[in-house]
């Protein structure tokens, strides 16, 4: 055997069996809602727990039509974003933008687009740990017995104790759905904040998990409910004060160190979204300083093709 | 003050410049060519190729050039290359009983047909360092040959063991089907001996020492012996769909380790000591020795043992011991969390205020609602 | 065979990609009517949908069953162009061809995985004379809005009955395509049939 010199990959790196392979678990994740369907995770040639779930199933999905928005926490400009988004411009020759509309395929770590989806688009999420129960039962073979029987006995439990002791449920992000009323689901790691979007949603949305080797989907209007109490409503983050770039109250806000006297600034996480209100002549407290110091560029250029 | 994070892409590509650079050292030094690795760190390649999954020096030799040496990211090179190769198929079983020896010892017994063969080993050395290495032309080390050569073919001691009912027999399941490939089916639990073994086998070295070490220590409850460890060569052959007969491939270099433990017996079997299996490709004993410690142990729950110890625990180990999946999620940590940690501070910022208020309104009932 | 085979997929990358969005969108959107592209001539007796979705998704893994009917030159040209092992018995198909035609096995026979696997199980695809203009049916379910009619024609009888008992079992069932020329409607499992057993 011998090195080759040039490696010639495949469309969308991943070979053709690989993709029927993670094709046909897609297909039966989207069938059981929230059910989480075992697949031969392949090696990717990034690190696992970087989003080799998520690129699995977009390389499994896209194709030539498609245009490609990848986010990490929020921003298409965060280093794993920019890579990811690179990886499938390179090998999938795809379209890629930062506009959530202009998006047919959006994959995510972190967080759900402020601008709702829309019908026809493809959310991916990038999933670290998709057994929902797994802090609480270590053992595979206990938590796939729990679903299997509908048994979510424990997770009421968990949620309890933490009222019990801080008033309030002491997830906030990762925080479990029921989905379609059957399986106790992970969103992955979105503030809790974006658990509300993930209900009805007009848009599919599909979760990998390489490294756990699971793949599970979310139909369009499909029924998520956030798990709560009667006397313990699920609720949301809020903010006090508006972005301070966009003026928005609306969305969910990234804190920002400005000093080292504990000045902070709040900044929508969604970095299209904010761009986009800027674009519209929204203004928040502190934009006119951030663009004079050229710390934020005041009109946001179109991706080059 | 804020600084809205653009030019991700230009940061990445300067960073693959300075990882260049720093990986090729000072240049006025001699640049490694990959068949200096492969030819004289040997142990280093054969442990990539092993947790690697992937017989290939050449390209386990260029993964430790490009992952400068590190262990780890050289078998996640080697992976990455391997899942886009075409499979052809299963070769036959390899049969280590044909092995042309190189090393062979055995713990259990003084002497045995075949002998004890110490070949290539650190073992009697001293760790004192050989200067001498460090020299620009050390002479050419020759070994001097044996009086005698060394006997073709060397029965397996578990098999002398086997001929008299002592050890437990393992055969094949019924119809010998092909086993289960862990890189194309994910884990279920309880999982076949099969699954385990290629887990253990492209495991990492360190957990599965340290797991075997514990189970020594008392963490576990075998007492293992080395029934043998044997080191050489072994022919692998494959039979393709239309020739129908097997056909020689080459030779894989392998180590195997048979351990043998305490007995079991029930009131229907007669007391056999029991076998913990390793093998890795290369000269890799310590891999091979940790490997069959584990394995045997993981055999608790078949053999009717009480499992309380990490290494008795098959979703435990078997889940853990991947250093691609662990390193990658572990170092994942240093991506971006901001998203998930603001979600924490505001709810911990919430119930201290809660908490504040309400020892407030304690002190002061009439402020209360 | 004396005849060479007709062709598959010209470009089989491009081409079952296409196929596969399809039939995602299919299933996502449960009786929502896809037309697949592409410009398949399957022998005959198998629909260029039905072609097309085997294609994308059967391979050395996935043993196929063909209902009786479709013959030889069906299964030669799917086991040639797949490399899917024709399962013997339903219970072995991950997926199957069903053509309507009476005697052939209830979705009971195929897979339906288990309680704790029950991604473990078959897809059915079932070819009819058209998914228009046949007796209206209700459904609801995970990705439909409020309900949903559809009006497949040329179905076997009793099929919407066998439908129910495989919802009843959720989350084991099978996952049914109704597949009529070049045209799909997923119904996978977690659909409910709203309409009166009596008026089916």
């Amino acid at each position: 055997m011998t090195a080759p010199a040039q490696q010639h990959y495949n469309y969308a790196y991943l070979d053709e069996q690989s993709k029927r392979m993670i094709r046909r678990a897609i297909l039966k994740a989207v069938a059981i809602p929230g059910y989480q369907v075992p697949f031969a995770s392949r090696e990717m040639p990034l690190a696992r727990g970087w989003g080799t779930g998520g690129m699995q199933v977009t390389a499994a999905l896209i194709g030539p039509s498609d245009t490609l928005k990848v986010i990490d926490q929020g921003a298409d400009d965060t280093t794993n974003a920019v890579s990811i988004r690179r990886f499938f411009s390179r090998v999938a020759h795809v379209a890629t933008t930062e506009k959530t509309r202009a998006a047919s395929v959006i994959q995510t770590r972190h967080r759900i687009p402020e601008t709702p989806l829309s019908a026809g688009q493809i959310i991916v999420y990038q999933v670290p740990m998709p057994e929902p129960l797994r802090k609480l039962e270590a053992s595979e073979r206990e938590t796939r017995k729990m679903h299997g029987y509908g048994e979510y006995g424990l997770m009421h439990v968990k949620l309890y104790e933490d009222i019990a002791r801080y008033g309030h449920v002491a997830t906030s992000y990762d925080y479990p759905v029921a989905v379609a009323e059957r399986y106790v689901t992970a969103p992955s790691p979105i503030p809790k904040f974006d658990n509300p979007k993930m209900n009805m949603s007009p848009a599919l949305q599909l979760f990998g998990a390489g490294r756990e080797k699971r793949i599970y989907a979310i139909p369009p209007h499909t029924r998520v409910r956030s798990l709560d109490f009667e006397d313990h409503p699920f609720t949301v983050q809020r903010w006090s004060t508006p972005c301070a770039l966009c003026g928005t109250t609306k969305t969910y806000l990234d804190e920002v160190v400005i000093d080292d006297r504990g000045g902070r600034m709040f900044v929508c996480s969604d970095s299209e979204y904010c761009e986009e209100r800027r674009e519209a002549g929204h203004a928040g407290a502190m934009l006119a300083s951030a663009e004079a110091m050229k710390l934020v560029d005041a009109r946001q250029p179109e991706d080059a093709p | 003050m804020y600084v809205a994070v653009k030019g991700g892409e230009a940061a990445i590509l300067a960073s693959y410049d300075l990882l260049a650079e720093t990986r090729r050292g000072n240049p006025s030094v001699p640049e490694l060519r990959l068949a200096q690795i492969r030819e004289q760190m040997g142990t280093a390649v054969a442990r990539v190729m092993s947790e690697g999954s992937l017989y290939d020096a050449d390209l386990a030799a260029l993964a430790l050039k490009q992952a400068q040496g590190d262990a780890v990211e050289a078998i996640f090179l080697l992976r990455a290359f391997r899942t886009t190769l075409a499979r052809f198929g299963s070769s036959e079983p390899l049969d280590t009983s044909t092995m042309r020896v190189r090393r062979r010892v055995s713990a259990t017994y003084k002497d045995l047909p075949g002998g004890q063969v110490l070949g290539p080993t650190y073992d009697y050395t001293h760790r004192l360092f050989d200067f001498t290495l460090g020299e620009e032309s050390a002479a050419t080390p020759e070994a001097r040959p044996a009086d005698a050569p060394l006997d073709a073919v060397m029965a397996r001691v578990p098999d002398i063991l086997g001929q008299e009912g002592l050890l437990e027999v393992e055969q094949p399941a019924a119809g010998d089907p092909a086993p289960t490939d862990i890189t194309r089916d994910s884990l279920s639990f309880p999982a076949g001996r099969d699954v385990r073994l290629q887990t253990l086998a492209r495991g990492d070295e360190g957990f599965l020492l340290g797991l075997a070490y514990s189970v020594q220590r008392g963490f576990g409850h075998n007492h293992p012996f080395v029934g043998e460890i044997r080191l050489g060569e072994v022919a692998v052959e494959f039979t393709p769909e239309e020739l129908g007969f097997p056909v020689d491939l080459g030779d894989l270099t392998l180590t195997e380790c048979q351990m043998v433990n305490q007995f079991a017996g029930s009131k229907h079997v007669p007391p056999q000591f029991t076998r913990g299996y390793g093998l890795s490709f290369g000269h890799a004993e310590r891999k091979a020795m940790a490997m069959s410690i584990v394995d045997r142990s993981l055999k608790a729950r078949a053999l009717g043992e009480e499992v309380v110890y990490p290494a008795q625990q098959e979703e435990f180990v078997l889940y853990h011991s991947d250093n691609v999946e662990a390193a990658g999620f572990v170092e994942h940590l240093k991506l971006p969390h901001y998203v998930d940690f603001q979600a924490e501070l505001e709810l911990i910022r919430r119930i201290r205020a809660e908490r504040a208020a309400h020892a407030q309104g304690a002190t002061m009932p009439e402020a209360a609602e | 065979m004396d005849q060479p085979l007709a062709a598959g997929f010209t470009d089989a990358v491009l081409e079952s990609q296409e196929a596969f969005r399809h039939l995602l969108d299919a299933l996502s959107h449960p009786g929502r009517i896809e037309r697949l592209g592409g410009a398949l001539t399957p022998p005959p007796g198998l629909t260029p949908a039905g072609a097309a979705l085997l294609l994308t998704l059967a391979d050395y893994e996935t043993p196929l069953w063909l209902a009786p009917g479709l013959g030889a030159p069906v299964a030669d040209w799917l086991r040639f162009h797949t490399a899917a092992p024709l399962a013997q018995q339903p219970a072995e198909a991950r997926f199957a061809v069903l053509t309507g035609a009476p005697g052939e096995p209830e979705l009971a026979a195929f897979p339906a995985g288990d309680d704790l696997y029950p991604d473990r199980s078959a897809t059915v695809i079932l070819q009819c004379a058209g998914l228009e203009g046949g007796r209206p049916v209700t459904l609801a379910g995970p990705g439909i809005p409020d309900t949903r009619q559809i009006a497949p024609a040329g179905l076997p009888a009793g099929f919407w009955r066998q439908l129910a008992l495989n919802n009843r079992q959720y989350p084991r069932g099978v996952d049914v395509v109704l597949a009529a020329g070049s045209s799909i409607i997923g119904l996978p499992r977690s659909l409910r049939l709203e309409t009166a057993q009596g008026a089916l």
